[in-house]
């Protein structure tokens, strides 16, 4: 476990430096001149040269690179080409809303994923599994947007339960709050469900049908009491792996979810500020976002092998 | 091995063996696919309206006779709209799985036969483009490149490349060990001759079921590309961004939205029924 951490964590800085390099390299790729695209058609050309200048875009590319990366690291994050405001407390404010819509959607997950994967599992090949796994399918190919629209459309504009905006209003109860967080949270919870309820199923189909389970149910157990303790958590600790995939889905998912329901997260930032041509904002957003996504593949390594002993313990090795 | 379980990923299929069950599915999607792809080549003989022509005096008109889905802001017929979305999309997610599926089994095949250090490289520099999921990927590249079918396909592309390469690597490094390719390597077969001729058409079953997954998630990631407003230009029917244009007026014109959302879902659901049915039989022993 602790050679398996420190490769693991060995292996960071490595694709950071990849990482960098790809983000980098994209944002070379901006035709025209960035400090034009920043003054505007009208702007003189030696108020465009000044700016770059200034901008430091009149230098290398490798030697900008080194200098971005340099102060990527130790938190010089520069200052906004748009919002003329310090990167770092845009993107530290916008990565603590898009965190919290995250964590939302990945609380309410968890339990409806896991359940609705177990009620499949144990009755597969019947009605109630058939149901839950085609729908399951369904919901989790279609984008998170439209199933966000559709939300909207039932629960906001018919039903006028909730409120169309994510947009907390700064003096909103806890409550309110959660209400206006409840719609996007539901638009990745539906679009993440159908694929972790899937293994579990399929992990809940091999714990049934295993001889230990069958074994404890010769041996009079009810059918509640081996799904209890012989089923549950051989069906749900593979589906970590599962879940560590989905949170890569939440994250790529803030995106589209944010700009529909106009939410102040990264996802909206990191669109924002490419569109805008902001580079300083941009590099770092979509830094922190690979980081972001790098710990939590890391995380859910790290879950699943603490809770199966047999990884964890190297009886399984390859 | 420092490569993560996750990035493994295998996806359980539901439907097993060659049932009845999958045969619905194979149906109910197929024909619906092969409806959107009929509209997508004929919309110009089937849409009741030119789905750019506005009308302001029918500006928001509730779905009805004279206009079977409504009307939008402009007055531009809605289903007209919907009909000539199906082109952009159709046109964006075939070439988008063909190329990222061409280029990812090359890639997977190359690291899968010749190991050693080829392998080691390749998939460490599939480790870091990883890194990024689809979407965040295709806003930095599509946004700053000058959006276009172009970057949007060609994104979509690299993306399924890495996710196709790792599986078909995975089926070569199990193929490679069997012992067809031992007996060619002692005929004297040289790797390139034992990767196309011997491992590739065992490996053809991988391919094929990676290509029908990555087209349904072709059709998601142009659609939602489409709704950033990374797709064609303003105007334009394509359903993404009719959704992310009509949104304001959900409140007064909800069809102007639902149309190109419920279009969307009924093509990328029935890609997903025929994904996992074709998965089911190509993969039953």
């Amino acid at each position: 476990m602790r050679r398996f951490l420190l490769r693991r964590l060995a292996a960071i800085p490595l694709t950071l430096v990849a990482v960098s390099a790809l983000v980098f390299a994209a944002t070379e790729l901006i035709p025209g001149d960035v400090a034009r695209a920043i003054l505007g058609r009208e702007a003189s050309e030696s108020a465009v040269r000044a700016l770059r200048v200034q901008l430091g875009l009149d230098r290398p590319a490798a030697t900008r690179y080194v200098d971005w990366l340099g102060g990527f690291v130790t938190g010089r994050w520069g200052d906004s080409y748009t919002l003329k405001v310090p990167v770092r407390d845009l993107v530290l404010d916008r990565l603590g809303a898009s965190l919290l819509l995250a964590l939302l959607a990945f609380v309410l997950l968890v339990p409806v994923a896991v359940t609705l994967g177990l009620v499949a599992g144990i009755n597969h090949d019947r009605p109630a599994d058939r149901v839950i796994s085609v729908t399951g399918l369904t919901f989790g190919a279609t984008p998170e947007f439209v199933t966000g629209v559709i939300l909207l459309v039932v629960f906001s504009v018919k039903l006028r339960w909730l409120p169309a905006s994510a947009q907390i209003p700064p003096d909103a109860s806890p409550v309110e709050a959660l209400n206006h967080l409840l719609l996007p949270a539901l638009s990745l919870v539906i679009l993440c469900t159908g694929y972790v309820a899937r293994h579990v199923r399929a992990s809940t189909v091999t714990a049934v049908e295993s001889a230990y389970a069958r074994a404890a149910e010769l041996r009079g157990f009810t059918r509640a009491q081996v799904v209890r303790r012989h089923v549950l958590r051989n069906a749900t600790v593979p589906a970590t792996s599962a879940l560590g995939v989905q949170l890569q889905f939440l994250l790529g998912g803030l995106v589209a979810v944010e700009l529909l329901f106009n939410y102040p997260g990264i996802g909206a930032l990191l669109l924002q500020s490419a569109i805008d041509k902001d580079l300083p904002t941009l590099q770092t957003t979509a830094m922190v976002l690979g980081i972001l996504y790098m710990l939590v593949v890391l995380g859910a390594d790290v879950v699943y092998r603490v809770l199966d002993p047999r990884v964890r313990l190297g009886v399984a090795a390859r | 091995m420092t490569t993560s379980v996750i990035a493994k990923g295998i996806v359980p299929r539901i439907s097993r063996g060659v049932g009845g069950r999958s045969r619905v599915a194979l149906a109910v999607g197929g024909t619906l696919i092969l409806a959107w792809a009929v509209i997508a080549l004929f919309w110009p003989h089937l849409a009741p309206y030119d789905p750019v022509h506005q009308d302001p005096l029918h500006r928001f008109a509730p779905p009805g006779p004279g206009h079977w889905l409504g009307t939008d802001q402009f007055g531009r017929d809605t289903l007209s709209r919907m009909l000539a979305g199906a082109r952009p999309v159709l046109q964006v997610a075939p070439l988008a799985t063909a190329l990222g599926t061409l280029a990812g089994t090359v890639v997977g095949l190359v690291a899968g036969t010749f190991g050693g250090l080829v392998d080691e490289v390749v998939m460490r520099v599939l480790d870091a483009i990883v890194v990024f999921p689809t979407i965040i990927a295709a806003v930095l590249f599509v946004a700053l490149s000058g959006r276009s079918v172009t970057a949007v396909v060609l994104v979509i592309a690299a993306s399924f490349t890495t996710i196709v390469a790792r599986s078909v690597r995975a089926a070569t490094l199990v193929e490679r060990e069997k012992a067809y390719v031992e007996a060619a390597r002692l005929r004297g077969e040289r790797s390139w001759s034992l990767m196309l001729r011997e491992i590739l058409p065992n490996v053809t079953t991988t391919v094929l079921v990676e290509a029908t997954s990555r087209f349904g998630d072709a059709i998601f990631a142009a659609a939602t590309l489409s709704f950033l407003g990374l797709g064609q230009p303003p105007g334009s029917p394509e359903w993404g961004a009719s959704v992310s244009d009509n949104r304001t007026w959900l409140q007064i014109a909800p069809w102007t939205v639902l149309a190109p959302a419920l279009a969307i879902a009924s093509l990328v659901v029935a890609t997903a029924l025929v994904a996992d049915a074709l998965r089911s039989r190509w993969e039953a022993p």
